[in-house]
């Protein structure tokens, strides 16, 4: 080993020893920079002692050659011009430190996602990496040395939304010993998937596999079940939220009601007059009432806007008298809000199916027989409106049913993107009616999209139990003539090469998957970051699917992106595991980028308190005082200090202007 | 300015040069998003990160200028989406005083630009720096005259 070379005081006015690496990533970066001038560009570089490159910096031979290089030339501050620092600067201020030196005593330049990838002509590209290594270089030398900032984490946990998402990972986490709050608008958990008849491609009965874990949930002792509640504040970080629940009132004592049900008897509404919201309004119901009967909890609710007593002040109140001393019924229930304090969010809330209403070429709320998918999955469903029998607004049984797919799916005119569940399900629904009904189905498809374990086999299934694949899109449905009821389905068949105009009785409309219409509120309140259409973005769409820009906040099921019940579960089962890894870790280190005052340089304008919106910001003694666990590090208050008294570890102002004068340099 | 140029007048072979000055959540993840898309934008900005776009002092914008920029593009999330609550809305603030004491020094309004640019808009990204780089190489270099005296003189002054 030769003998460390003689080190320099890193404060930034003498020259430390720094080391450059300039990273092909395979092709990826060489392909586009000319690495090898870039390397030699640095080399000339003041302070710069040793420029190197290599094929993969982040590789483990990569990270060794930084570690000896320390070692052996005594390197006081690196540079490495790969990716994004999102991805590796992690990687490299590890190697850094087990090199021996202060890990903030790096800094990383992007030449791959802001250069290579995004320029043509080499020359260009390579100019710009020369740029932005030339600026970091000069930036590094004003490095200070740091300490990560290390911040508990609260075991408990928030789960928003209780679909089979919301239930799924509630449950993982509750199981692994942690607290959790699962809140969930509806009054009833259960989402979407309690909803449906039959699950593809295995024809389970939804009910059968969900209501065990519902009342799993019920009767866990680790979770807290708030239905009919929202999320309407949240506040803190990683490890540290302080979330606000605003709860609606069910007028009804949960904890006194035993879900008889006398009270819906005993309702002076004989019969229901409200539309059915589980049911899609295919049926009616009173104004108290559970939303269906695997509901949990196991509470009714009563809704003001139908309620006599609510209305007039005048009803007879049969609901209180039959509910006798057990004197669940409370009609002076108010909103009331819980605060409660967690250290990670799992956000599950789902999906809003297509209105069909907005492409009214299909006839949907104009003709009788025309349905979307989630209102026949209520009809053939053994607890929905008609007991499971198929039986049309008009009273009349199908003979003759057409199924039409990619409603609000595929198509600039609606949305872009496949809803890739619409297939699945409509072949599902296909195979459902024939058994109930024999009548003659007809599925108008554009591709038939079965990618996923036992689907293409289910397709086959159906095909060859008789139903029939048309290749082609509706593009009219009206009225046959002579008064039949029945409507006409006209699609030119691509295959065939014909058009065909085919009577039914019965119109399947295979409505697609939208994001929640308040998916924008919920992103607000979360800060979190929506994509394609308005469902929520992941963090990586390959590495980090469940994780968000937000640390602590998790994703899970169809909020993120269309998906079925298995990828749901599976996402699920996967944001409760990030979450848990985060709890069982114990604690999380914070960038330590907090902004402090120099006293001496502070003239106590106070220009600086109202512009903290953490308020980490007093005024003691005439002076400004950072509270170092309340900032987070923005730098708002250090662009605006008028004399230049507060300071931003890692974004000092000599570092930006280093690199701005880097950036800018003529060579 | 090493160049010489007249000024205002297209002159050829000039690439702008462009600061940017992007904050952590968002512009600078759409960028790296532009990336991992491969989508294709004009080379001409560089980009330095910052926590929020709050952070940026407009001391840095006129020290752009003042070293060769021939814009400055600061990139934030937008209102009500900042990771910081508010640094956008100080951001905004500064950038409107900015851009009218710029143009009292003769800086052409076009030459520095906030943009609101979310992690999900890539193609928002790739059309700012594409936008910017033409409507800059349309009005030419920037010509900021910055004296060359040191300030020292003035500071023996004040004292």
């Amino acid at each position: 080993m030769p003998e460390p070379a003689a080190r320099t005081s890193g404060n930034g006015n003498g020259t430390p020893r720094i080391g450059v690496y300039v990273c092909h990533c395979g092709t990826n970066i060489a392909s586009t920079i000319d690495v090898a001038a870039a390397q030699r560009a640095a080399e000339s570089l003041p302070g710069v002692v040793l420029s190197r490159e290599y094929k993969y910096m982040c590789s483990d031979p990569g990270q060794e050659m930084i570690k000896d290089d320390i070692r052996d030339h005594g390197l006081e501050r690196v540079v490495v011009a790969s990716c994004s620092p999102c991805l590796h600067e992690e990687t490299f201020r590890t190697a850094i430190a087990d090199g021996g030196i202060n890990p903030y005593f790096f800094q990383m330049v992007n030449i791959r996602e802001h250069d290579s990838w995004v320029h043509k002509d080499m020359a260009a590209a390579t100019a710009k990496a020369n740029d932005l290594i030339r600026a970091a270089v000069r930036r590094v030398r004003f490095h200070q040395p740091l300490e990560a900032r290390r911040v508990p984490i609260d075991p408990k946990v928030l789960v928003l939304g209780g679909g089979i998402a919301g239930i799924h990972a509630a449950l993982t986490l509750a199981n692994a010993g942690k607290q959790v709050y699962l809140v969930e608008r509806e009054p009833s958990i259960g989402g979407h998937m309690a909803m449906f008849d039959k699950t593809f491609p295995t024809l389970d009965c939804a009910a059968c596999i969900l209501t065990p874990k519902m009342t799993q949930v019920r009767n866990h002792p680790n979770i807290t079940i708030w239905t009919m509640s929202d999320v309407v504040e949240v506040d803190g970080f990683v490890g540290n939220y302080k979330v606000k629940v605003k709860h609606r009132p069910r007028y009804i004592l949960e904890e006194a009601c035993v879900g008889c049900l006398e009270c819906i008897d005993a309702c002076v509404f004989r019969r229901g007059k409200t539309p059915d919201e589980f049911n899609l309004g295919l049926s009616k119901r009173k104004p108290i009432y559970i939303p269906f009967p695997q509901a949990v909890p196991q509470v009714v609710l009563i809704d003001p806007d139908t309620c006599i007593e609510f209305r007039t002040g005048k009803c007879k109140k049969t609901c209180i008298e039959v509910c006798a001393d057990r004197n669940a019924i409370d009609f002076t229930q108010t909103e009331t809000f819980d605060e409660v304090e967690v250290g990670s969010i799992v956000v599950a809330t789902g999906f809003k199916a297509f209105d069909a209403g907005r492409l009214p070429q299909y006839g949907y709320g104009r003709y009788d027989g025309v349905y979307t998918a989630l209102e026949v999955e209520r009809l053939v469903n053994a607890s929905g409106p008609t007991e499971g029998k198929i039986v049309l607004r008009d009273g009349r049984e199908p003979e003759r049913i057409g199924i039409i797919h990619c409603i609000g799916s595929r198509d600039k005119n609606t949305n872009v993107y496949c809803s890739r569940v619409c297939c699945m399900y409509s072949l599902k629904l296909a195979h459902l009616l024939q058994e109930k009904t024999n009548a003659e189905i007809y599925e108008f498809y554009i591709d038939m999209r079965t990618a996923g374990k036992g689907f293409e086999e289910f397709m086959l299934r159906v095909k060859s139990e008789g139903v029939h694949m048309i290749r082609g899109k509706v593009s009219d449905v009206y009225p046959e003539a002579g008064g039949t009821g029945r409507v006409v389905l006209q699609a030119e068949d691509s295959l065939a090469g014909m058009v065909r105009k085919i009577p039914v009785d019965m119109v399947v409309l295979a409505t697609g998957l939208e994001p929640q219409p308040d998916a924008e509120d919920v992103r607000r309140i979360f800060n979190i970051t929506c994509a394609g259409g308005g469902f929520f973005m992941e963090r990586h769409p390959k590495l980090a699917p469940v994780s968000t820009f937000t640390d602590g906040v998790f994703l899970a099921g169809a909020c993120q992106a269309p998906k079925d019940i298995p990828d749901t579960v599976a996402q699920a089962g996967a944001a409760a595991a990030e979450a848990l890894a985060l709890i069982d870790h114990g604690y999380i280190e914070l960038e330590p980028n907090t902004a402090y005052v120099v006293a001496e340089e502070c003239s106590g304008c106070k220009t600086c308190l109202g512009l903290c919106p953490f308020s980490a910001i007093t005024r003691v003694d005439g002076k400004a005082q950072i509270n170092p666990v309340l900032c987070k590090g923005c730098g708002t208050c250090v662009a605006a200090c008028p004399s230049g008294a507060i300071k931003q570890n890692l974004f000092e102002d000599e570092e930006i202007y280093e690199e701005i004068m880097g950036v800018l340099a003529h060579v | 300015m090493s160049e010489t140029h007249d000024a205002g007048q297209q002159v050829d072979g000039f690439e702008p040069r462009i600061v940017a000055f992007f904050c952590n959540w968002c512009t600078y993840l759409a960028a790296d998003l532009a990336g991992t898309s491969r989508m294709k934008y004009a080379p001409n900005a560089r980009v330095i990160r910052v926590m929020c776009s709050g952070r940026v002092d407009p001391q840095f914008v006129m020290e752009a200028l003042a070293q060769g920029a021939d814009g400055v593009l600061i990139g934030g999330c937008h209102p009500g989406d900042c990771h910081y609550q508010s640094g956008n809305y100080k951001a905004l603030r500064r950038y409107h005083l900015l851009r009218r004491m710029l143009t009292d020094l003769g800086v052409e309004e076009k030459r520095i630009r906030l943009e609101w640019i979310s992690a999900a808009e890539a193609d928002k990204l790739r059309d700012v720096m594409n936008e910017m780089v033409a409507e800059i190489r349309a009005l030419g270099p920037a010509h900021l005259e910055v004296p060359d005296e040191s300030f020292e003189e003035l500071e023996e002054v004040t004292v």
